[in-house]
């Protein structure tokens, strides 16, 4: 059985089985690897996409109930004005130590943006929380956010 | 050390497509060495970044650097970096001088390219570096190049890739013909496979998977990474196990008793053979402290990809020793060392030995039975949680005898604990092998180890033991219990996060007991003046915000890592919420380490270190019970997350005319103290065993 993905503006037919979590698909089939399997348990955030524009998990649903929607991985982020202002705000603040998260929260802080151009702080180490990161790179991820809102 | 046995500048540097390639055996773990070392290279060549690029570490090609842990790396790396550099420097000089003229003197370097007489265009760095002989030796005074006091840094080598998704790491290695594999765990350490039910078996051969058996070790292959990881869990069900008596789930805590120890008195901050010391005659304050099982908790779980192939061995890996690790396999698999090449590939952030080396092992056996086959393995998230080499337990236990002055004139301090230091070294008894988790479970099993002592100057549990304050009169002395329920291996800062939590947490008990200002206290018992320095400080610091944060408790702890690297002062206000659970507001931190060259860096690993020590102390713990682990997931062990992060402010003393140290392991110990003490402050709860859970505060608070 063949699906249909919209991912990172194309259309992909995939073949994975329709039970398969969305994650898998995207990094052993579509060979985007940007998403990190941290748990496979919605726990920590390194699997994290939008998915019409929503900040969403993609290592426990299944591959099929994403079809009919739009999939942006951290690879397709870069596409969006808000998306490339993350990414180099990022860069610029140095916002990783091993990187394990940094897609995760690249997506996540630009989901985020979207929906909220100016958050104050608390708002944003709540929307944050979801993401684990063990390399104590949270300061700087903080600030990263500050520059690309500054940037928007 | 590194530049003896590997004296040549081509054992370090090499050209390669007109770019200059750097060799080091240390290895990305998180702590960026990669990028310091294109630093180093630039800063005595000249060369724009993006014509120096960093050689895989592969054994046979990388210098031996032994084990890459987390501050000795620009020590030993960046010095034969520093070195070689400097001296192809020299040399690509004299050539200019040779074929153009002029004196040293005249040449002069930039971005790359040499400018002097006689020649009419600069002169590249690296088509004369080409042509030298590399074979020459590295001059150990090789003279270094004088650094603008702006310097340009590198970027972090990686990081744009990150940001766009295309960094690789070992998880995202691919290879045609690939195939997936995953361990089918027994549910505990003492657990052996009985038998697999024979509907178990047909489902494995209906999905075409292949399962590869050695005693008690499982795996599952197949070439759809969804498909192998259900059917491993569904045979996992399928399992019979004995269980012998399960694991033993008393109090661990009672397990760490002098009486249960191998003893040695530290003298000179090491083990010696020396008697046990007498105890205090006088015992005016006493005081034990704890610390569960800590998780090292990489954000990946472990991997490796494996290859064996006309009789050659070819692994991935992320371990931060591979040529130690190359040794142990070899062993295990009865191969040759020839016949084993390990790569290192980028990994998580590790903290010390997590389940690398395993995985890496894991995935060779598997290989070894489907030759000619790229074997990718991951580690589930359970499998990391119940499997890595845990931090161990510790204990230790703290006596003081108080002159009339109410200062300390005699101290004792013991350390309790499991061992640090299980990784995967070769050594008497097969100890590599014995270190690897599937060679328990093997047909032919080997190990577990036992325990070896570490007889380094602050090694292991007695990392940070002796105080760094000026106590007349101490005894000192180092426990180490063998056969505690789980396996234990290095974990950041090793004994010294829970010596310095100790002592730290013991000053301001003291302190409080007589009504002395903390902060004062410390400073009657400390001789070191730039230790002095850092606390006056903080002092400082904290008056000017006297008042303005009055809902707020604040506690202090000071250190210096291995009373050698880098001081380390920190300050934590908090709040305690209704459910008693701890706030953290903000933290200030006052750090001395050295000549400051990467200011950004250094607070970075300040800032790092500070929030892996909140997570310790406000969540981490192992539990389990006689069937196995039972904190197999972010959930049922969790750790500090984003809303739980507070401000932190970085104050650094620069000392342009010390030499710089290592930061990455110097602020966890304090910062546990503070927390500690800031506690006491909000509660008047002192808190001795971490970690300090909402459920454990109102216990304790229940208990008075
Ligand atoms: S991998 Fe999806 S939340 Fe951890
Ligand atoms: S940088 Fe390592 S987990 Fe975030």
């Amino acid at each position: 059985m063949t699906l249909e993905l919209r991912v990172n503006g194309t259309t992909q037919r995939v073949d994975s089985a329709p039970d398969t979590p969305l994650i898998f698909v995207l990094r052993n089939e579509l060979k985007l690897t940007g998403a990190k399997l941290g748990c496979g348990l919605e726990q920590c955030g390194a699997c994290a996409v939008l998915v019409d524009g929503e900040v969403t998990l993609s290592c426990v649903s299944s591959v099929e109930s994403f079809e009919g929607k739009n999939i942006v991985t951290v690879e397709g982020i870069g596409a969006s004005e808000l998306g490339r202002l993350v990414q180099d705000a990022f860069v610029d603040a140095t916002a990783a130590q091993c990187g394990y998260c940094t897609s995760g929260l690249v997506v996540a802080v630009t989901g985020l943006l979207s929906a909220q151009p100016n958050p104050d702080r608390d708002t944003v180490r709540e929307a944050l929380a979801p993401h684990l990161c063990r390399c104590g790179s949270h300061p700087r991820v903080l600030r990263a956010v500050e520059i690309a809102a500054g940037g928007s | 050390m590194s530049l003896n046995a590997y004296p040549r500048i081509k054992d370090w540097l090499g050209v390669q497509d007109n770019r200059l390639v750097l060799s080091s055996g240390k290895v990305d773990i998180g702590q960026r060495i990669s990028t310091a070392l294109i630093q180093i290279a630039h800063e005595e060549l000249s060369l724009p970044f993006d014509r120096i690029r960093v050689a895989p570490v592969r054994t046979g090609l990388a210098p031996d650097e032994g084990i890459t842990s987390g501050s000795n790396s620009i020590e030993q790396s960046g010095r034969a970096i520093r070195l070689a550099t400097a001296t192809l420097r020299a040399h690509v000089v004299a050539e200019a001088v040779r074929k153009f003229g002029g004196r040293d003197a005249d040449w002069s370097l930039e971005n790359g390219a040499l400018h002097g007489p006689g020649a009419n265009a600069p002169v590249d760095l690296l088509s004369i570096a080409s042509e030298l002989d590399m074979s020459l030796p590295v001059d150990l005074d090789a003279s270094l190049r004088e650094q603008g006091v702006e310097r340009v840094r590198a970027p972090m080598r990686g990081m744009r890739d990150l940001v766009v998704g295309s960094y690789k790491f070992i998880h995202d290695l691919d290879l045609p013909g690939l195939l997936h594999a995953r361990v089918v765990r027994p549910p505990h350490a003492k657990a052996r496979l009985l038998d697999i039910s024979q509907k178990g078996r047909e489902r494995v051969a209906e999905a075409r998977l292949r399962l590869v058996q050695d005693g008690s070790f499982l795996a599952l292959v197949g070439a759809d990474e969804w498909q192998v990881i259900d059917a491993a869990a569904k045979l996992q069900n399928a399992c019979s196990w004995s269980d012998q008596d399960g694991l033993d789930d008393g109090d661990v805590f009672s397990l760490l008793t002098q009486s249960n120890a191998q003893r040695f008195t530290i003298v000179d901050s090491k083990p010696s053979d020396a008697d046990i010391p007498a105890e205090l005659g006088r015992v005016d304050a006493q005081a034990r402290f704890e610390r569960p099982f800590t998780l090292h908790g990489s954000l990946a779980p472990s991997a490796a990809m494996a290859e064996f192939s006309g009789g050659l061995l070819r692994v991935h890996t992320h371990s931060q020793g591979i040529y130690a690790l190359r040794e142990s396999m070899a062993d295990s698999l009865g191969m040759s060392l020839e016949d084993v090449e390990l790569t290192h590939a980028p990994g998580p952030g590790c903290y010390g030995h997590n389940g690398a080396d395993d995985a890496a092992f894991e995935a060779a056996l598997i290989a070894q039975e489907i030759p000619d086959t790229p074997i990718l393995l991951k580690w589930t998230r359970a499998d990391e949680h119940a499997w890595e080499p845990f931090g161990t337990a510790m204990a230790v236990e703290l006596g003081a005898e108080l002159d009339t002055d109410g200062n300390v004139s005699a101290y004792s301090a013991e350390a309790i604990s499991g061992t640090h230091r299980g990784r995967p070294r070769p050594g008497p008894n097969r100890a590599g092998p014995a270190r690897l988790l599937a060679n328990h479970f093997r047909t032919e099993p080997i190990g577990p180890a036992p325990a070896a002592p570490n007889r380094n100057r602050h090694g292991g549990m007695h990392r940070n033991l002796d105080p760094i304050y000026a106590f007349a009169d101490k005894r000192l002395v180092k426990n180490l219990v063998d056969g505690l329920p789980h396996r234990t291996s290095a974990l950041r800062c090793l004994g010294g996060a829970v010596n310095n939590f100790a002592l730290e947490s013991f000053m301001d008990e003291l302190a409080y007991a007589q009504s002395r200002d903390p902060v004062e206290f410390r400073l009657a018992h400390l001789k070191d003046a730039r230790g002095i320095a850092v606390l006056k400080h903080l002092q400082n610091l904290l008056a000017e915000r006297a008042g303005e944060a009055e809902a707020l408790s604040t506690g202090v702890a000071y250190a210096q890592y291995k009373n050698a690297m880098t001081r380390v002062a920190v300050a934590v206000e908090i709040a305690v919420t209704e459910e008693a659970e701890i706030q953290l507001e903000r933290a200030t931190i006052v750090a001395d380490a050295g000549r400051v060259i990467d200011r950004a860096g250094l607070e970075a690993q300040l800032e790092g270190g500070f929030l892996q020590a909140a997570s310790w102390a406000l969540c981490e713990e192992v539990t389990w019970d006689r069937d196995g682990i039972t904190s197999l997931d972010w959930d049922s062990y969790p750790v500090l997350r984003f809303d739980q992060v507070p401000r932190i402010h970085v104050h650094i003393i620069d000392q342009p005319n010390e030499p710089a140290v290592g930061a990455g392991e110097a602020a966890p110990g304090p910062t546990l103290a503070a927390i500690g003490n800031a506690l006491f402050n909000a509660t008047g709860l002192r808190m001795r065993r971490l970690p300090l859970t909402g459920d454990a505060i109102r216990r304790q608070a229940l208990s008075m």
